[in-house]
């Protein structure tokens, strides 16, 4: 009988916590995966790490299956709770777990503002174009025309590009990329997870159940090869046209810059508060 | 003192270091006072973009070990209560101070209503317990924020400091005691990873596993167990966790919801009024005593869990029970249910609800009933 051979990451999973509830083909086990690679390959101390997650199937990523501190909390609110994390104890990485409802529908005002704020939260946000765990509703980054258990005929509305939301906002660092390019990925968590301010990390991953088996393409395999095929480098998509660019996932990242960080500037603000007189 | 600023440096004296607001009218001045004095505490004042947010961001706050508090008034209040489900439901301590105003909806921003009782005890989705508590002077406003700070460390749990706009914004001299002579009461942190592994559930109150100890604690508003492990399908967790919540604070009730007792000792009429407006029932009081009349007041200065054995204890004389609040009755219910049969309750309003109930009004009423 052969030794079983333990995976790397796995002193990174909490004890009991398997078997996990992600459907079969599912793109979360890439990200966390990725997530965990990620941690691994930067050696932070784990005792230093919080994962927020909201929910969604996204949430499932870190709550339970990562050994570090976890706040799974309600739906939506992950990026506020966080900002409570961040503030308390600013020495902690604090990084939330959001899908593209969570963080863009319903959450929509707690990630703007966090972004506005520039508080060293990392959101990686798995954008599956669709409510996967309730059953595959439209969402507000569903393409138009889609047809999902609530747009029978097809959706109506336009889409959210989520990274170009989060670039409006004033994120200071922003990058996309699909379940498909795991180690630009893993390259743009770790400038996420080093960076102290806000950090954006949009990751487009296959719901083969809600999502793929509407558009045609239920095979996890296909789809990710459809990403493969459907992904522009932000660079060349400067270059091509709108309607070049029908269809297509901008891929890449879009925004790296410097820019003072919240909770510190709270430390230096007690030291102001602190020499004024009244 | 203005009551509001009561109120801010009470959370200050009892330890609070984070404070997260969206801004509203009658609470204004809670946070315009945090924001001047706790950064001087090295203590964050916060203003997020909504209520939701304020309240994700105290319990994310608390999670590190900081004692946490948002303010806000009704519109704000009905904003939170789903996050004030996810304290109850992770156990994690914070203070809301609800300032009550005149509603439904936006109402009158300045008008003084006792319309959010049954919403602080009931405001949030599920079976739950929790702690609210009733001020009725500036002095209050200082003392019970810092016991209900004391309150959210001792049990884990979210209290709501119930305020109303009078007591807010009336001024009145206000003593704050030295700050070693204050009670303050500190949650229990687990001193080992095995401790801090059943960091959830226990009727005892569980230490808390803070972030950042190496706890690897897993926090979740999903059903879970005492070790914070999702038990998403099992009703016997939901069960366990609902019954959990109500022993950890239902047979403290005495502790917890204190009650006052002005000149009820022979009193055949009594008056039962909390907040502002026990304020006025007070004061009539002493003027139908004037007039030789056997009337006192009994104040509730816990409103949940409600006091129910003190009140009946301190009601078993009475002949007449007059409810007086500034709604159409929501802790009536409450009152009536414990009053002793040998009494008569009635309920009283004020005569235009929004507005502080008139002494003469009131004292009318405990005359007609003596007579």
């Amino acid at each position: 009988m052969s030794a079983q051979m333990a995976h790397p990451l796995s002193n990174y999973i909490r004890k009991g916590a398997q078997p996990h509830t992600h459907c079969s083909g599912c793109g979360n086990g890439i990200i966390a995966q990725s997530f965990l690679r990620t941690l691994h390959e930067i050696g932070i101390d784990r005792k230093k790490i919080v994962c927020v997650a909201g929910i969604g199937c996204s949430g499932w990523i870190p709550s339970p299956f990562f050994d570090v501190d976890t706040l799974h909390v309600t739906h939506g609110r992950p990026i506020a709770f966080a900002t409570g994390v961040k503030l308390g104890k600013p020495d902690l990485e604090v990084v939330v777990f959001t899908g593209d409802g969570d963080a863009s529908a319903i959450g929509g005002n707690h990630l703007i503002h966090a972004a506005r704020r520039n508080i060293g939260v990392k959101v990686i946000c798995v954008n599956n174009m669709i409510y996967g765990m309730t059953g595959g509703e439209v969402a507000p980054t569903t393409p138009r025309g889609i047809r999902t258990t609530t747009t029978p005929f097809g959706n109506l509305e336009r889409p959210f590009d989520l990274s170009k939301l989060v670039i409006a906002a004033g994120g200071t660092y922003v990058a996309r990329w699909t379940t498909y390019h795991v180690a630009r990925l893993v390259a743009s968590m770790k400038k996420a997870l080093v960076r102290k301010g806000f950090a954006f990390v949009e990751v487009l991953s296959q719901c083969p159940v809600h999502y793929g088996r509407r558009i045609g393409i239920s095979n996890p395999v296909e789809m990710m090869r459809w990403f493969q095929k459907q992904s522009v480098p932000v660079e060349r998509a400067r270059e091509m046209s709108e309607q070049e660019l029908a269809g297509k996932f901008v891929v890449g990242e879009f925004v790296n810059i410097d820019a003072p960080e919240l909770s510190q500037l709270y430390a230096e603000l007690f030291e102001t508060a602190n020499r004024e007189s009244n | 003192m203005q009551g509001n600023e009561a109120c801010a440096l009470g959370a200050v004296a009892a330890g609070c270091r984070f404070f997260a607001f969206y801004p509203i009218t009658p609470a204004g001045e809670i946070a315009e006072k945090m924001a001047r004095v706790l950064p001087k505490a090295r203590g964050v004042y916060i203003q997020m973009e909504d209520e939701i947010a304020a309240i994700g961001s105290i319990i994310g706050a608390s999670w590190t070990g900081l004692k946490a508090m948002t303010a806000t008034s009704g519109p704000g209040f009905s904003l939170m209560q789903e996050n004030i489900g996810y304290a109850v439901m992770t156990e994690a301590p914070c203070v809301i101070v609800d300032v009550q105003r005149a509603g439904p909806s936006t109402g009158i921003v300045s008008a003084p209503m006792q319309g959010d009782v049954v919403q602080a005890r009931h405001g949030s989705h599920g079976e739950y317990d929790i702690i609210a508590l009733a001020p009725s002077s500036a002095q209050e406003m200082f003392d019970i924020t810092i016991r209900a700070f004391n309150l959210a460390e001792e049990y884990r749990t979210p209290v709501i400091v119930l305020a109303d706009e009078t007591v807010a914004h009336m001024r009145e001299e206000v003593v704050i005691p030295e700050e070693g002579s204050l009670t303050i009461i500190n949650r229990k942190i687990p001193s080992s990873t095995e401790e801090a592994s059943r960091g959830f559930l226990s009727p005892s109150v569980a230490p808390m596993p803070i972030f950042g100890m190496g706890f690897a604690a897993h926090v979740t508003g999903s059903s879970h167990d005492e070790y914070g492990k999702r038990q998403a399908s099992a009703p016997e967790a939901i069960d366990k966790i609902v019954r959990t919540i109500n022993e950890k604070i239902r047979p403290h009730t005495k502790e917890i919801s204190t009650i006052e007792k002005v000149m009820l000792d022979d009193a055949d009429i009594v008056v039962v009024a909390y907040g502002s407006c026990a304020r006025t029932a007070e004061h009539v009081v002493k003027e139908a005593r004037d007039r030789g009349v056997r009337v006192g007041l009994l104040r509730p200065i816990g409103l949940w869990p409600f006091p129910a054995e003190a009140m009946q204890e301190a009601l078993k004389r009475a002949r007449r029970v007059i409810v007086l609040e500034n709604n159409l009755g929501q802790l009536f219910p409450e009152v009536e249910r414990i009053v002793p049969e040998s009494a008569e309750t009635m309920f009283l309003p004020p005569q235009t609800l929004g507005t502080l109930p008139r002494p003469d009004y009131v004292l009318g009423h405990v005359m007609t009933e003596a007579s």
